[in-house]
């Protein structure tokens, strides 16, 4: 479990998505890194070819956050919202929503940073408004990602045990 | 793509694929549509426990199964599971990406904070 690399990405119930992912560092710099514009903007960034322009923190409860990236054929993806709690380096809780709504609402995430043997474990989980919220969600993915879906249903069937 | 008003049944897909007799099951329709009994043989199972997975599969809208035919053949049907797939692989994509750019970024912060600890124990 404790293993840097692997990202584990699970529907833990019917309106939540929760990521897992393990950093060879202490969880001090794993909670700078997630709340210092100037180190968002270096790693927050998606796949090759996306950019960061806008990249905008005000740490503390209450206080807003907005990001916008911007894909490599130069459309816009923004978002923000607001901090509920804040307590360095373990936990930060936001409201989340993205400018095309296709969260249904906004969520609510929460980020866990839990450290052990100088490793960080980062557990970050979208709570979506309802389940309607969340699938709305799923659909939006789908949309992006179905052609290279399709090539990776191909793979996951041949994965599977005969 | 049009997609309004299917209907998306993401949890029940989620929960069809957990288990490894259902997905070997899939895989088998892969190549072709197949009967109960064609379905059983593989496994060391039972038909009545094949056929309480084919419901749960059935329910997922992952197979369809003909009413018609005596045999009531299944069938695979591939869009849930790519729907379910698109959207975790699209998040994945974004986050994975993201985080190895993170772990770099966190071993020069570890490297340089080193360093600076280092330069400090010199000074007297």
């Amino acid at each position: 479990m404790n293993t840097p690399g692997a990202l584990q990405v699970t529907t833990p119930s019917e309106r939540e998505i929760a990521m897992t992912r393990v950093f060879d560092a202490p969880r001090e710099l794993v909670f700078d890194a997630w709340t210092r514009p100037e180190l968002i903007r270096r790693w927050m960034l998606g796949p090759p070819g996306w950019s960061m322009p806008v990249c905008e923190v005000d740490l503390r409860v209450g206080g807003t956050y907005r990001f916008v990236w911007r894909s490599p054929e130069g459309k816009d993806m923004g978002m923000g919202g607001v901090y509920r709690e804040i307590m360095p380096p373990e936990r930060i809780v936001t409201t989340e929503a993205f400018d095309e709504d296709w969260t249904g609402g906004e969520t609510l995430n929460t980020l866990v940073l839990t450290e052990q043997g100088g490793r960080t474990t980062l557990t970050n989980t979208v709570l979506y408004s309802s389940r309607e919220a969340r699938d709305g969600a799923l659909k939006t993915g789908m949309e992006q990602g179905v052609a290279a879906s399709y090539d990776r249903l191909a793979e996951l069937l041949a994965s599977a045990p005969r | 793509m049009e997609l309004i008003g299917y209907p998306l049944r993401l949890d029940e897909t989620f929960a069809a694929l957990a288990d490894p007799t259902r997905r070997a099951i899939l895989a088998r329709l892969a190549s072709g549509q197949a009967s109960v009994m064609e379905l059983a043989q593989p496994f060391a199972m039972t038909q009545p426990a094949i056929s309480k997975h084919l419901k749960v599969l059935e329910r997922a809208g992952l197979i369809s199964r003909s009413r018609d035919a005596q045999r009531r053949p299944c069938r695979l049907e591939a869009r849930p599971l790519a729907e379910a797939d698109a959207y975790l692989q699209g998040y994945r994509r974004f986050w994975d990406a993201s985080f190895q750019r993170l772990d770099g970024l966190l071993d020069e912060i570890k490297t340089r904070d080193a360093k600076r600890k280092k330069r400090q124990r010199r000074k007297p």
